[in-house]
């Protein structure tokens, strides 16, 4: 019988048996700990004991979550991850340098390896071809301090997409679609496979969409194979040599298989307080929008700013509405002013912040007022998560993000993409 | 180790966020004085209705959301004694077992608001006093029953130094 990418990979770093239900403790190659919750993390070392880290150079610390900081307790909080990063030689990306999961995608992660990240979101590396999964703060110091993490081996889900997706319509939309299909808690324990041709000929951009929101069924991780464009982002990164994808077996067991065809697919939405709660944009056009974000680890990369830029070129959006553009990056950043995409979209009234988590996170940097409704990019529309329990959010991909700034309502993004 | 309190039932998909929202660690980083907003933004006043050793108990999904650890120091903080839901996410399992923070996942249909509740972790029993009832709790894995007995992965580690997890046959 044969074996799941996630069974391989398990089995590979932990020298173990690695079929799904069984426990293994894997060497990880990549701990990430950022300015939220790292902290806690060297606490949790601390208390730990006499700790000597046996490879900070697996290590590395993000500062995206309160960047810049909006109170002093997130200034301590920066302060001690940099003193102790500093301490241990460990590899310290600094404020403005961009979001975690976007910079493990940039520097750190490879096809093959164990990644972990105080962060739900780090499944986004299975764009990779990576095991990446989110941890605790004190799972993250147990690695920091062994090198190694214990794991239950998931069972795999396998999600198929046929077929090509329709112009104005995007990984956004897709994976909004399989979250309301799958239900919030539908691929909890599990890992997702996701392949099919309609996979194969996105952009890496577009997979690091999907799998980012892989958490949001549940899923312990989300994770594609590798093919050419895996091959030329890592070339470009400076990765040398042929990329070897981990493959599973055709014989391999999955607990579910799903298949979709994508040809008919429309943009998509999840209507608040739940992400799961998505319907085709057309149902709900016209619900008026106040705040629009587009940016975010979902949706945060330039070809998210670019689709916007297109929709927004030479026009104003609709007075009184916030846009709020937060690149992903201090790549993304520097290669969207250089294309001048940052132009395009300040000229039509964006206001653009530093690259990192912004107002996703509920602190600073955007916070709606009571009743307001807001279109964000990101993956999360919790009540409260843009810090305000009394404002409802929508989701959807950085074009639909787009037409409702210009018309202060949601509104079919197709009409301006034609 | 028997624990007795009140239950305070919710919902499924009980996330990190409606735990407790992070725009208050602007304020504060006292784990004692964050337990005041536990569960505000979605039942106001929660903090004050609460005695300690009380249970949160919920449908599916408990816990979904963010890797945020703070979630179930916050819980425990708060002096809730365990939480028991149908299921729990993932993340948050390992967080509240890292730190001690006892669940049960058990059917909580038969378990209303303000039923009293008596709870053996050992036996993975819950009675409800108020319905005269007994609910089987799922078993906890061994590994997290290990982590438990040891007081949280902190002691864990700094007994052991290492994972010790045996190779099972292949």
């Amino acid at each position: 019988m044969g074996y799941t990418i996630s069974e391989k990979i398990l089995a590979e770093k932990s020298g173990m048996e690695a079929k799904a239900g069984r426990l293994v403790v894997a060497d990880v190659d990549v701990i990430m700990a950022h300015d939220s919750l790292g902290p806690m993390a060297i606490d949790a070392l601390a208390e730990m004991g006499e700790i000597a880290i046996p490879r900070p150079g697996n290590i590395c610390f993000m500062t995206d979550h309160l960047v810049p900081t909006p109170a002093r307790n997130y200034a301590q909080m920066q302060k001690q991850m940099r003193e102790f990063a500093k301490k241990w030689g460990i590899r310290q990306h600094e404020a403005g340098d961009g979001i975690c999961h976007q910079l493990l995608a940039e520097k750190e992660i490879q096809p093959g390896q164990i990644v972990i990240g105080t962060d739900s979101h780090t499944c986004m590396g299975g764009a990779l071809n990576a095991f990446a999964t989110g941890v605790g703060s004190t799972d993250a110091a147990a690695a920091m301090a062994t090198g190694q993490l214990w794991l239950k081996v998931p069972e795999t889900m396998r999600v198929l997409f046929h077929g090509s997706l329709p112009s104005g319509v995007f990984a956004k939309d897709l994976v909004l679609f399989l979250a309301g299909q799958i239900t919030e808690d539908g691929a909890n324990y599990r890992a997702m496979e996701i392949a099919g041709e309609t996979i194969s000929s996105l952009s890496m951009g577009g997979r690091f969409t999907i799998c980012n929101m892989g958490v949001e069924m549940g899923a312990k991780a989300a994770i594609m194979e590798a093919d050419e464009s895996t091959q030329r982002w890592l070339s470009q990164r400076g990765v040398k040599g042929a990329v070897k994808s981990v493959k599973a077996d055709a014989d391999a067991t999955y607990s579910r298989v799903l298949e979709f065809r994508v040809d008919q697919l429309e943009p998509q939405i999840a209507k608040p307080h739940k992400v799961d709660n998505v319907v085709p944009l057309r149902e709900i056009a016209g619900t008026p929008i106040h705040e629009v974000l587009i940016g975010t680890c979902t949706n945060g990369r330039l070809e998210d700013l670019e689709v916007a830029a297109a929709i927004l070129r030479n026009k104003r959006i609709v007075p009184n509405l916030r846009l709020i553009v937060i690149p992903a990056s201090r790549s993304i950043l520097l290669e969207a002013m250089g294309k001048g995409v940052l132009q395009t979209l300040v000229e039509a009234g964006a206001e653009v912040l530093v690259p990192g988590c912004g107002p996703c996170v509920g602190v600073h940097g955007g916070i709606p007022a009571d009743g307001e409704n807001v279109l964000s990019t990101a993956n999360r529309n919790f009540k409260g998560r843009m810090g305000n329990p009394n404002a409802n959010i929508f989701l959807g991909s950085p074009a639909a993000a787009a037409a409702a700034a210009l018309e202060g309502r949601i509104a079919d993004p197709r009409k301006y993409l034609a | 180790m028997e624990l007795k309190g009140r239950a305070h039932k919710f919902g499924d998909d009980i996330n990190t966020d409606y735990i407790m929202s992070s725009r208050h660690r602007t304020q504060s980083l006292d784990y004692v004085q964050l337990a005041q907003h536990l569960m505000e933004d979605i039942r106001p006043g929660f903090y004050s209705q609460i005695q300690p050793g009380d249970f949160i108990v919920a449908g599916d999904n408990f816990g979904c959301g963010s890797s945020r650890e703070y979630a179930p120091k916050i819980v425990k903080a708060g002096q809730i004694a365990a939480v028991i839901a149908k299921s729990f996410a993932r993340i948050f399992y390992r967080n509240a077992i890292n730190l001690g923070l006892p669940l049960v996942e058990c059917d909580t249909d038969a378990i209303c608001d303000g039923d009293v509740l008596r709870v053996d972790l050992l036996k993975g029993k819950v009675f409800n006093e108020t319905r005269n009832c007994s609910i089987s709790a799922n078993p906890t894995p061994a590994f997290m029953m290990t982590l438990l007995n040891e007081g949280g992965m902190v002691n864990y580690i700094r007994k052991y130094g290492k994972f010790r997890v045996a190779k099972e046959k292949g």
